[in-house]
């Protein structure tokens, strides 16, 4: 049975591409994407439409070389998106090593694997179905000057308004999609997505069968991400509640604190729930007992490398190079990061008598979670104020998942990215200043959160909070339940004592030395 | 003949081998171990949580010397490893029936 269903993935895979190729007119080499036209708008003082329309009768050179900065603009953007997703691409290695770090010896192959594995898992299934779902109707990219044909989204009609559920162009990125824009865009999204699908194998490290994992890694980047990506970023409906309600601009979320992070944590939340904590996590009594990870200096080797892609993540989500807004994220991302560190050691130092580092780590993540909706839109008194209490925020939902809910999160992931993905989402509400965002989402003006006088915007990104928690919370949950039933997700207790690392993935990390504490 | 097996802190080991090594002990054999005395080891945090650490890293010393040395050799390592707390260590004390020198079958003292 098992073996069907994994030939018909294969099958799926192989003949697919042949079966959703059909005629359009994309442009594979980008020799005919920008132009004329994409210089337009392109600064304050740029030529308007009809500048150049008189331009080609009156000087045709002109008209020539604008067409050449045109194509050079998109250039720049395009180059400065492409590397800002390489950077993206690096936080996998990051995410690596910061939940080995994090966990014991005896499972640090496992670990490894499972981080290095949902890189090439997500990546198939992004390709197959989640870029399609995500960004087919998106209906191009401006500052990329092209991208046009993904222009399906599908669309239920409610109230005499239009509701974007899903898009349908794009699966397996041939057909229209076979253009040297979209093929971008798909780099860029599809960094992002690995994010959120790499988020849950730090809170279910160390006791989740590898099996399963493989289901779990298809179905996420298939199917979960892209819904609510979709809803936020490719034109879905989150993203129209300002036109169709005037809430603000709708859900903004600039560079992913809800569709990245929250849509990670929060599966993650339900993930850890379904497979239920390690052996020896709490005593009989309750009371949790500390597993400390095996190498701290490899944890916050990737949380520093996390934070060094999170420059990508932030600033290449503007999709241009040619927005200088570009420095004033970087800023914002950096200062909510170091707030966070800080904020999160001074919390247990004063609490718990030592500035413990892998608190401080967490916050520094944290901060950076949190600044990831909001980074273009405040200036850095706010970007401070919000990693301030994303450190904080940290640490007491660290102590809550762990002391009250009775939930094993062996990285903090629930909270580093769950909690703060939510602070991410309501602090745009909060702290956006009006000097960013002119025409988001088909709506006038800039974007301003409840201390700049638009509270509206404040529920737009409320509604954004409860619609992530309720869609991916539920169907992660279920989605568990149901694949434990088919495939276990709990390895045996005695493969648990052993390690991981042999059974699960035949490779041991350490085979040099005895990876086994005298006690836990 | 003696043996001294002399429990240690790991940070110790440099002034316990140089001590030695001043009066004339000719050579040691150092190992790794993980123990724990009246103590039962202490407890240590790690994200708010604390949990016991009951087996602690320790260095163990071994050496022989002949019967004259015993009082400088236990001297000298409680003056080298000594640091007043808890945890400094132990020195056991045994007699040794022989010793051989593989490369030339020597005996006794003229093993050591």
């Amino acid at each position: 049975m098992k073996r069907v269903l994994m030939l018909v993935l294969l099958g799926f895979m192989i003949f697919g591409p042949t079966i959703a190729a059909f005629a359009a007119e994309p442009d594979p080499s980008g020799t005919k994407t920008g132009g004329a036209a994409d210089v337009v708008g392109a600064t304050a003082n740029a030529p308007t439409a009809d500048d150049l329309k008189n331009l080609a009768a009156n000087e045709p050179l002109a008209a020539k070389l604008a067409d050449v900065i045109g194509h050079n603009k998109v250039s720049i953007n395009m180059v400065w998106m492409l590397i800002c997703g390489f950077l993206v691409m690096f936080m996998q290695a990051g995410f690596a090593l910061a939940e080995t770090g994090f966990t014991r010896a005896k499972n640090a192959g496992h670990t490894m694997a499972m981080n290095f594995m949902v890189y090439a898992i997500g990546m198939l299934g992004y390709w197959v179905c989640g870029f399609a779902l995500q960004m087919g109707g998106v209906g191009g990219v401006a500052s990329l000057g092209g991208g046009a044909g993904l222009d399906g989204e599908f669309v239920i009609s409610l109230f005499g308004k239009d509701f974007g559920l899903f898009g349908t162009k794009g699966f397996f990125l041939t057909g229209v999609a076979y253009d040297a824009v979209i093929f971008s865009i798909f780099l860029f999204q599809m960094v992002f997505m690995d994010t959120t699908a790499t988020i849950p194998t730090g809170a279910m490290a160390e006791r989740w069968t590898f099996k399963s994992f493989l289901v779990y890694g298809f179905f996420i980047s298939m199917f979960i991400y892209p819904l609510y990506a979709n809803w936020v970023w490719g034109g879905g409906w989150l993203s129209q509640l300002g036109k169709n309600f005037s809430l603000g601009h709708g859900v903004v979320d600039f560079a992913g604190s809800s569709v990245v992070h929250m849509t990670g944590g929060v599966a993650a939340f339900a993930g850890a729930i379904v497979l239920g904590p390690r052996l020896g996590k709490f005593r009989k009594d309750g009371k949790p007992n500390a597993i400390p990870g095996h190498h701290i200096p490899m944890a916050l080797t990737g949380c520093f490398i996390l934070a060094f892609g999170w420059f990508g993540f932030n600033a290449g989500s503007t999709l241009a190079g040619g927005d200088l807004r570009i420095g004033v994220v970087a800023v914002n991302t950096m200062l909510a990061s170091a707030a966070g560190a800080f904020s999160s050691m001074l919390y247990m130092w004063m609490l718990y008598d030592k500035p413990d580092i892998s608190m401080g780590a967490n916050g520094f993540l944290a901060g950076l979670v949190a600044i990831t909706a909001p980074c273009a839109f405040v200036n850095s008194v706010s970007a401070v104020i919000i990693g301030l209490v994303a450190g904080v925020a940290l640490c007491m939902s660290v102590f809550f998942v762990e002391r009250v809910l009775k939930v094993d999160d062996p990285v903090g992931a629930i909270s580093v990215h769950g909690v703060n993905g939510a602070w991410g989402i309501l602090a745009l509400g909060l702290f956006a200043d009006g000097t960013y965002g002119d025409g988001l989402n088909g709506v006038q003006n800039t974007v301003r959160g409840l201390f700049y006088g638009d509270a509206s915007q404040l529920v737009a990104q409320i509604a954004g909070i409860i619609t992530n928690i309720i869609f991916v919370f539920v169907v992660m949950f279920v989605f568990f339940k149901i694949l434990d039933k088919i495939v276990p997700l709990r390895v045996a207790a005695e493969l648990e004592t052993e390690g991981l690392d042999q059974a699960e993935v035949a490779v041991t990390a350490y085979p040099d030395f005895s990876v086994h504490k005298t006690q836990i | 003949m003696k043996k001294i097996e002399a429990i240690i802190k790991p940070h110790r080991l440099e002034d316990v081998k140089e001590g030695l090594t001043g009066i004339g002990v000719q050579g040691m054999t150092v190992t790794e171990v993980k123990g724990f005395g009246r103590q039962k080891g202490h407890t240590e945090t790690y994200r708010g949580a604390e949990y016991d650490a009951t087996f602690l890293t320790k260095i163990k010393v071994e050496t022989v010397i002949p019967d004259e040395m015993l009082e400088k050799v236990i001297d000298t390592i409680i003056e080298k490893a000594k640091d007043g707390k808890p945890g400094d260590g132990k020195i056991f004390v045994s007699s040794l029936e022989d010793v051989i020198r593989i490369r030339t079958r020597e005996k006794g003292v003229a093993a050591i």
